[in-house]
Order: C-alpha cells, then sequence, then structure tokens
C-alpha cells in the first residue's frame, strides 16, 4: 500500500505529457505555458503518421489533442486496446470532470489521461491547456486582422496614387476625396478604394 | 425559427440534412439548421454529448455504445430517424484482388480473401484491414463476413481503425490492405488505383442498419415539438432522393467543398446505386447499394438495435445480458418517429421490430399508415434474426 502511493507520487511529480497538434504552432504555444508552469516533460507531436506507434513508445500519462484532429478515432482505439492490456488510458472523464470536459470541448480540446492519476492535478493541467489554446485563437483572430488591415492600407494607397494622377491632386485631398465618397456611399473607405481600381483596370487605366 | 446544429462527417449517407437544409425543407418546417463538419467521429459525439451541437448524423452501434457507456460513461442517446441502410464497400489493394477471380459473388470471395488471410497469417504477416470506429456496422459487417468466411477477425487479421478520408493514402502508402468504408470513399480509391471494391455490405446484409440522427435525450425531452419537426423536414429531403432525375443535383451539391468535397461524378455513384469496383471498368448496377429513403429506411426498428448488440457481445465489445439488449433497443425511437410522422405521406410502420434477415422476396407488411413494402432482407450466409430469441441466435453463431 505505502509503496503505491510512493510510486503514484513519484508519477505525479514527473507528468509526462504529450501534446498532439497538426499545427506546430498551436502545439508549441501550448507546451511553452506547461513548462512555464513546471512541467518540464513535454512531447509534441505533429505528425499524423505513425502517431499510435510514437505514443506507444512515449507512454504518456496526459495526451492533449486539438478537437479537430482527424487522428481521434485512431487514437482512442488504440486506447480501448491499451485498457484491455496493460495501461488503462481513458478520456478524462468521470461524472465529477464533465464540467471540466465540457469547457476543454468548448476550446477545442480533448484530453486522454492514464488511469490513477490525482483529478486535481490533472484538472489544473487541463484548464491550463485550455487558457492557451484560447490564447492562441485570439492571437490568430488578431494576426488576421493585421493582415487585412495591411491589405486594405495598400488598397487605399493604390487609390489614392491613381486619384492623384488623374486628377492631378495632392495627396491629402486624394484621400479627403476617398473619404467623402466613403461617408456618401455608406461604404468603407478600403471598399470604395477596392471598387475604384477594379473600375480603373477594367477601363483600362494605366495603359 | 428553430435551430438545430447537426454535426456529420463528409460522406454520402449524411445526404439528408445537408439536402434539407439547402433545398429549403427545414425552413418550409419552420426549421433552421446549421452544419457542423468533422473529421472523427470522436469529435462528432463529444460535441453531440457536450452541446457543441444538437443531434448528428451517427454511426448506429457508436450512439448504442454512447448511451449504454461501454466505452466512457454513459449520455442517454435518442434515435427516432435512420439516415440510409447500408452504402459501405469492402475495397482491397488491387494486388491482393488480383488473387480472388473476377465476377465472384460475396460467397466465393470470402472464401477466396479468407483462404489469403490464413495463409499469410501462417507466413507471419497478418492482413490489416481498416475500419471507421470500433462502434461501426463497418467493424461488424467486416467481421461477420470474415468469420462466415472461415476467417477468425480477432486472430486470423489484424484490424484497425482509420478515419474514412485517409483510407486511400493508406492503401497506397501499404499500411492497410483492406478496408469497409462509405462512400464516397471507395469509389476515390477505385480512381486512384489504390483499392478494388471485392463486395459491399449489402452483399453481406441487403438491409444493414447503418447511420442515424442522433439526440441527446434531454435535448428530446425539452424540445420534442421542434424535433419532429426536423425529422419531417428530413422525410421531405428522403423523397427527393429517391427521385432519379434528381440525383445530379444532389451530387453537386454534396460535391460542395464545405460537405464532402469529393467530385461530383464520384458521389453520384452510390446515389444512383451503380459503382465502378476496378479502375477503368464500366459502373456495374449494385441492387440496393445505399437504400436512404424507400421501404420505411428512415425507421427505426428496434431489431436494428438489437442485432447490432448481438455484434457487440460476439465481438467482446459489450456485456452478454438480456438487459444489454433491451437497453440498445431503447435507443431506437419509434414511437418519436411514427409521433412526427403523424398527417405526412411517410409509409409508418405497425410494429417496433421485425426478424431480420427473414425475407427473401419483397412483401407487404402492417402498417399505420401507407402501404409498406419491404425489400428483399437476407445475411449471405441465410441467418436469421430474431428479436424474441437474442441469445438463441448468439448460440447458432457459436457463442
Amino acid at each position: 500500500m505505502r509503496r503505491r502511493c510512493l510510486s503514484l507520487l513519484a508519477r505525479e511529480a514527473e507528468l509526462k505529457i504529450a501534446v498532439i497538434d497538426e499545427s506546430a504552432a498551436r502545439a508549441e504555444v501550448i507546451a511553452e505555458g506547461l513548462r512555464e508552469a513546471g512541467l518540464d516533460d513535454i512531447h509534441l507531436c505533429t505528425e499524423r503518421h505513425g502517431l499510435v506507434a510514437v505514443l506507444n513508445e512515449l507512454a504518456p500519462d496526459v495526451v492533449l489533442m486539438n478537437l479537430e484532429n482527424p487522428g481521434r478515432d485512431m487514437l482512442e482505439e488504440s486506447f480501448a486496446i491499451s485498457r484491455a492490456v496493460s495501461r488503462p488510458i481513458a478520456m478524462f472523464v468521470d461524472q465529477s470532470d464533465e464540467r471540466a470536459i465540457a469547457e476543454a470541448v468548448d476550446a477545442g480540446i480533448s484530453a486522454y489521461v492514464v488511469d490513477g492519476l490525482k483529478k486535481e492535478r490533472i484538472r489544473s493541467v487541463l484548464q491550463l491547456a485550455v487558457r492557451r489554446f484560447q490564447a492562441f485563437s485570439r492571437l490568430q483572430d488578431e494576426l488576421t486582422e493585421a493582415k487585412s488591415a495591411l491589405a486594405e492600407r495598400k488598397l487605399i494607397d493604390r487609390a489614392k496614387a491613381l486619384l492623384m494622377k488623374r486628377r492631378k491632386i495632392d495627396e491629402p485631398s486624394a484621400y479627403a476625396l476617398l473619404r467623402k465618397q466613403a461617408m456618401d456611399s455608406g461604404r468603407r473607405i478600403a471598399d470604395v478604394a477596392d471598387a475604384l481600381i477594379t473600375a480603373d483596370t477594367l477601363l483600362g487605366g494605366g495603359q | 425559427m428553430t435551430q438545430f446544429r447537426i454535426g456529420f462527417l463528409p460522406l454520402v449517407d449524411a445526404a439528408l440534412p445537408i439536402i434539407a437544409h439547402e433545398m429549403g425543407l427545414a425552413q418550409q418546417q419552420g426549421v433552421g439548421i446549421t452544419l457542423v463538419r468533422d473529421p472523427s467521429w470522436a469529435t462528432v459525439r463529444d460535441r453531440l454529448i457536450y452541446g457543441q451541437t444538437d443531434a448528428a448524423h451517427m454511426l448506429a452501434p457508436l450512439a448504442i455504445a454512447t448511451s449504454l457507456g461501454l466505452d466512457r460513461p454513459a449520455v442517454p442517446m435518442v434515435a427516432p430517424f435512420m439516415l440510409g441502410l447500408n452504402g459501405n464497400g469492402i475495397t482491397i489493394t488491387p494486388a491482393i484482388a488480383a488473387q480472388i477471380a473476377d465476377e465472384t459473388g460475396v460467397t466465393e470471395a470470402g472464401l477466396a480473401f479468407a483462404a489469403i488471410a490464413r495463409q499469410r497469417r501462417d507466413a507471419g504477416k497478418k492482413l490489416r484491414l481498416a475500419v471507421v470506429h470500433r462502434f461501426s456496422s463497418h467493424n461488424y459487417m467486416l467481421r461477420y463476413w470474415l468469420a462466415a468466411s472461415g476467417c477468425n477477425p480477432d486472430r486470423d487479421v489484424e484490424i484497425v481503425t482509420v478515419p474514412p478520408p485517409f483510407v486511400t493514402e493508406s492503401l497506397l502508402a501499404g499500411e492497410i490492405d483492406g478496408s469497409c468504408v462509405g462512400e464516397p470513399w471507395n469509389s476515390v480509391a477505385v480512381e486512384r488505383g489504390a483499392g478494388v471494391i471485392i463486395t459491399t455490405t449489402s452483399q453481406i446484409w441487403s438491409r444493414g442498419v447503418e447511420k442515424l440522427l442522433a439526440f441527446r435525450q434531454s435535448l428530446v425531452e425539452e424540445r420534442r415539438e421542434e424535433v419532429e419537426a426536423l425529422l419531417r423536414a428530413l422525410h421531405e429531403a428522403g423523397k427527393l432522393i429517391e427521385q432519379p432525375d434528381r440525383i445530379a443535383d444532389i451530387a453537386s451539391l454534396l460535391a460542395r467543398s464545405e460537405y464532402v468535397d469529393q467530385p461530383e461524378e464520384l458521389i453520384a455513384r452510390a446515389l444512383s446505386n451503380r459503382l465502378v469496383r476496378r479502375r477503368d471498368e464500366a459502373p456495374q448496377k449494385m441492387n440496393d447499394y445505399l437504400v436512404v429513403h424507400r421501404e420505411a429506411a428512415n425507421f427505426p426498428w428496434r431489431s436494428q438495435a438489437m442485432w447490432l448488440y448481438s455484434q457487440m457481445i460476439r465481438w467482446g465489445h459489450a456485456p452478454l445480458d438480456e438487459a444489454g439488449f433491451a437497453a440498445a433497443a431503447q435507443v431506437f425511437r419509434p414511437d418519436i418517429y411514427r409521433a412526427a410522422m403523424v398527417g405526412t405521406d411517410a409509409v409508418i410502420p405497425a410494429a417496433s421490430t421485425k426478424v431480420e434477415g427473414a425475407i427473401e422476396h419483397p412483401i407487404g407488411a402492417g402498417s399505420v399508415t401507407g402501404r409498406l413494402i419491404l425489400g428483399p432482407d437476407r445475411f449471405f450466409d441465410g441467418m436469421i434474426f430474431d428479436p424474441d430469441e437474442p441469445l438463441e441466435y448468439l448460440r447458432r453463431t457459436g457463442m
């Protein structure tokens, strides 16, 4: 009995965690968060091929996987087989975990845990992963926004240049013209600029 | 308008909710549909369990397993509507297919394949066959065919899980020797020269139970009338799919990138029951390959759930007890189907169970409304499943 407790403690101290994600960037963001929390034994798997073999070799205590990973059915099957053999591993579920699991699913994560680990410990790992996952999504949204803002900036610059050349006006006047047109027609400046460039191309402008 | 988010995998038999949504049939019933595509059954199941979706296109055995808590804590599921019968093929690599004589039927192909499997086992190189999930009709039909052909599916071959969209590349990479998968993924494998369709599940059991629309029981209790409206929309979609002149439209709809995302021509094969079994060959008429709607195919017969449970017991996926049969049967809800279809032109069977595999020629059957004709319903080995005697059936399979 005493020996069993000791081995459980030892296992808890060095929790081995596998992070499986086809997005290497996201896997790294999650791993970094776990490391910051003092978990050092983190392994990233971003390749779908041979995943089951890699995990069998690795024998992690916790597997974190993005919900949209197509490898989930294969992995669950290998866990079902391992349950029958020696190393019970299951989705992080028992009735008391339902809320934590629901939050993870909402965030886009599935988690699998070896039997016998302390629930509280797992829950904190999972919450950490959820926060990092969400942070990554926000980061990506911001990046998309930044990219489209940049694209719009370029459109507006091209439209301004077009107006300056055609109407022989300076830059502030060209911008004022675009803005007035946008306000009058209830559209965004970038949309007006886009329409102007499209029209100019169609009409053979610049030839 | 009431809203349903419906999870699905990119497969031809996800057709009914897609048609109901895209062709305005859901709207006519006052129902809005949002379709949520996923690459794995585990994720379709988890989104349904945790409320990210309200309903899901699901493998019938997976809905039963989830309801009974066979691989995770139980979440009661309700299946009031089937999305089709059969529609799966068994596709093997061209190299192995070349060892099996052409033009053979399901029995001969089974015997020849079993012989190859035993040779490979003896040589220490077991054939590796893929199914889409442990709890899938694919797994149970493949095992049924192998076992009846003299090949022990647990000892003579290795059965692994591969998601449908990856079957072709797994065949090409030599990771698997064959697969039981739904359409269009057999046809994709054929077109890429990765496989030959050696037989189909419709040849193993001509009226095999396949996908269903699953709900959480709690949702059905809270939104019963809305659920019934959704089922009526799916019934209307079923009528469209049975019209030969609509197949081209439906195939091009399903082909879209947000749905199955595969060529229209390949999708049309299952819809028209004409399969190209080997690359560059002419299409062959495969009667009843996929039965989506006719013959009350959408009616959830409780005996179908019980047959699946018998297979779960047979292969060690579920405990052998009579209570399990009853619990599996309870997942299927013919009562909800009947209530939903009152006042429509749906053919509504009077009984909730039938003897599975017992119809040689089309026969009339008792119905509450409409004229019900049941088509041939045979297991290829002539076995019959009587839902009143499930344990006796298991004894006959050698349990």
